[in-house]
Parts: C-alpha cells; structure tokens; sequence
C-alpha cells in the first residue's frame, strides 16, 4: 500500500503536468496565439519549473520525509494552479495588451501561471525517491521505476487530454477535474499509515 | 508553342502528368512548403504530392484565371459589398485573393496576416505575389493581430478568414470569441468571409458558431463552404444580384460568371442548431474535423 501511493503520487503527478501544459497552450492561444514562440514559450518554462522542482523536492527530502508531506506536496502543486482558474484571463488580458511581442509575453505569461504549480509537482518525484529507496544497491532499481511512473503518466495525461478531454469538456472543467483527483489523491495517501523506516 | 506544348504533352506517359514535378521545397516553423508545376500550373502544398490538398494554385498560361471555386466563393463578397475601401485578409497562402482583390479594387488597403514566413517568400517567388504600394502583409498569428488591432482605430470593411486547411484547423481561429472580435473590427456594414468546411462533424459545431456570433449568414456550399456574414442585417439577394451585374465582366476575366456564385447564396439552416457553439474554453476543431 505504502509503495504502491508513492507510484501512485509519481504517476498522476506526472500525468497533472502534462494535462496542464496542454492546457495551457489552450489558455495562451486567444491572447498569444498558438505561434511556435508560444509553444516554445510554454514548453520553456515547464522544463525550467521541473528542473528547479527536482532542485527543491530533493532538498526537502533531506529533514524528515514522510508520505504524508509528499501528499501535502500534491495539495500544494494543486491549489498553486488555483490562480490559473480564477485569475487566468484576468492577468493575459492585462500581459497581451502590454506585452504585445508574442515571444516575451507568452514566456511572461506562461512563467506566471505556470513556474509555481509546475515546480512544485517537480518536487514529487526526487521527493518519492527517497521514501522507496532502502539502500544503496536498490537506489538505481528504485529510480527507475519511479521515473517510469512519473514519465508514463505524463504520457497518459498528454494523450487523454489532447485525444479525448477536450472533446467533451471545457479547458476549466478539465482543470477542476485534475483538482479534484490531486486532492483525492493526496487524502488517500494521507490516510495510509506510513511504514516506520528500517 | 502552346499547340506544341500539348502535343508533346500527349507522348509524356499520364502517370508523369498526374504528379507534377516538384519545383521547390522548404521547411518552415510550422510545416514544409511544396511547390509542384508544370508548364501550365504551379501549385502550394504543404503535402508531399499535394496527398491531401492543394492550398492555392496558378494558371501560368491565364495566370488572372481562378483555378479554385472557393477564392471565387470568397469574391461572393464582393456582392454584399462592390466596394470595400480596407480589407483584411487572414491567411496568405500563394496570395491568390489580395492579388486578385488589388486588381478588382486598385484603391482598397489590404492588410494580409501571415504566420508562416516560408509562405510569404513562397508567394512572393512561385506565384508572382508582389504587395502593391496599399498592400502589407504581416507575419503574425491571425489571433494577436485582431486583438492588437482591436486597440487602435483601424477598422475593416471586409475581413477574409483563409486560414484553415484540411490537414490543420488553428482551434483558437474558429471560436465565437475570435468571431466576436472580428465582428468588433468590422466597419459599420462591414463583411466577412470565411473559407471553412463542407463536411464532418465540424460543420455542424462551426454553423452554430457563426450563426451565433453573427446571425443569419449566406451559406455557400459546393466541394467548399464559404460563410458570407455581417455585423449589419444581411444585404437582400436583390442587392447582391444588382452586385453581380456590376461585376459580370470583371468576374468573367477571372474565368466565372457572377450568377453562378449567387446560386450558391443561401439562408437555410442545414444543420443541428443544437449543437455545440466552439468557445475559447471548448475548441476540439480538429477532432470534430476527424469525424463523420
């Protein structure tokens, strides 16, 4: 059970990304278009976002890791994406009439919306690591397995979004959604008595 | 030489004749720009051997003619309204329509928005698109130049969306949001035109659209669908066809006859009107598109 909600976390927190980077083409679009700046723009600050998210959640797993903050890991990454939903036109509005060069204004844009919530589902996975990691000998086993969750969920929340989400949802409603199954998510693990370490 | 051409034309076995010759070839940001021809036509693709369609083509021997009944579908505007002094047009391709717009209307400023610079150097090189002292043509998304412009006075009698093909609709061109934008940068009384889809689920979702953003519209429908709509009430047939004598020996140089494109005008509502309106929030343009 212990294990299997660390996976767990790894997998739908990479499949949240995914969902949210392209949904966030979606929500750049009217305001940027969808221009290869754009798309750069985006990808540019997800991969930034990550890369300074395995920075931090690896750091943390230094002072007492626990399921139960990996969970508070997920909440967070989840209410970071809050603002997105209720501020979201708000702020392009406000960026694309001041910024109207469509290269730094997505990159603005999309580092505003999208650097805190992408960062800290970055955390995740260095984060989990360290919980299923017993020894030295294991750590790459462990690893691996992990990054293959995280990484295939990605794949499956690109697919599901791009393939079929948006064919029957609006963008918010797919983002409530994801919400929605983050906090699921995260309660579980709550609930899960955390196996004392060895 | 003509009569030569097409005699020796008859000796070249037909699987030769089917797949012209490729002329030329680049890769752009957003596809690969084909350019196939022969000694009678050149033609734009973004497919290898134009698989899935061709995106605008020249006669070189009648290089005025209009090889594509759609571009002549979009000149139905031109019979709602004979004399658009400013005119905007999304999506250049092989600059077929503000090429022959400049020479119908000699005095219109015509703005042409662009986001593929390899198909702006495409149209300039292959097919002889050579902006006029009113023309300009940016290199921009469709979207951001509409909401740039809505921020200044500029304002269009005749807007032309041409930016959708087969292979790829931009989602963000075809929601009633971007509608209500282009409707905004209308002139009083002004037109818009749009090049759109004839079949698929997508025709359904795209009517309620437009009939949403605009009301009743003109449906042109053939092997295209052209949408012909207004921010004012629609101009009577009656008009239109008083239009179309205007223009019967200017559209007869281009190689069609006016009344042909006015039989096409229609009012009825062929489609689902309960279908879904695309929105900025529900845009699944190509799915709907993949779709019987």
């Amino acid at each position: 059970m212990y294990r299997a909600s660390l996976y767990l976390i790894a997998g739908w927190s990479g499949f949240f990304v995914m969902g949210i980077e392209l949904l966030g083409g979606r929500l750049l679009a009217p305001y940027f278009g969808s221009s290869i700046y754009v798309w750069g723009a985006i990808i540019t600050v997800f991969m930034l976002a990550l890369s300074l998210g395995y920075l931090a959640g690896g750091r943390a797993s230094l002072a007492a890791p626990s399921l139960r903050r990996l969970a508070l890991i997920l909440l967070t990454a989840a209410a970071a994406t809050v603002p997105v939903l209720l501020f979201g036109d708000t702020l392009l509005e406000w960026l694309s009439a001041r910024t109207p060069d469509p290269r730094f204004g997505s990159l603005l844009a999309a580092a505003l919306l999208f650097l805190l919530p992408t960062g800290v589902s970055g955390m995740v996975s260095p984060y989990a690591v360290r919980l299923l990691v017993a020894d030295r000998a294991s750590a790459g086993h462990h690893a691996g397995k992990l990054y293959f969750v995280s990484t295939f969920g990605s794949a499956a929340g690109t697919l599901a979004t791009s393939f079929y989400l948006v064919l029957y949802l609006e963008v918010n409603q797919i983002l409530l959604l994801m919400l929605a199954v983050s906090v699921a998510v995260a309660v579980a693990a709550w609930l899960i008595p955390s196996v004392p370490e060895s | 030489m003509r009569a030569l051409a097409i005699w020796l034309a008859a000796l070249v076995p037909a699987a030769v004749l089917a797949d012209p010759p490729l002329i030329h070839s680049e890769r752009s940001l957003y596809r690969q720009v084909f350019v196939y021809g022969d000694y009678s036509t050149r033609c734009l693709c973004f497919t290898r051997e134009c698989k899935i369609g061709r995106q605008s083509c020249i006669d070189l021997q009648q290089p005025n003619r209009l090889m594509f009944e759609y571009t002549q579908m979009m000149l139905g505007s031109l019979l709602l309204d004979p004399d658009p002094r400013s005119i905007l047009i999304i999506g250049l391709g092989g600059g077929t329509l503000p090429r022959t717009l400049g020479k119908l209307l000699p005095d219109a400023d015509i703005d042409v928005v662009e986001i593929d610079p390899a198909v702006v150097s495409v149209a300039a090189q292959y097919f002889n698109y050579q902006p006029g002292a009113h023309q300009h043509v940016y290199e921009e998304d469709g979207r951001a130049y509409v909401r740039r412009l809505l921020r200044t006075d500029k304002r269009y009698q005749l807007i032309m969306l041409d930016a959708y093909d087969n292979q790829y609709i931009p989602e963000h061109l075809l929601t009633q949001e971007f509608l209500t934008q282009v409707r905004s940068l209308l002139a009083p009384n002004g037109i818009v035109a749009a090049n759109t889809f004839s079949s698929s689920r997508l025709y359904q979702n795209e009517s309620v659209t437009y009939r949403a953003v605009f009301g009743v519209f003109y449906n042109l429908k053939s092997a295209n669908r052209v949408i012909l709509a207004s921010n004012a009430p629609l101009p009577s047939l009656a008009q239109a066809t008083r239009n179309a004598e205007h223009f019967d020996a200017a559209f007869t140089a281009l190689g069609f006859k006016p009344m042909s494109i006015l039989s096409l005008f229609s009012t009825a509502v062929d489609w689902d009107p309960k279908a879904r309106v695309l929105t900025d929030q529900y845009s699944p343009a190509n799915l709907l598109n993949s779709r019987d």
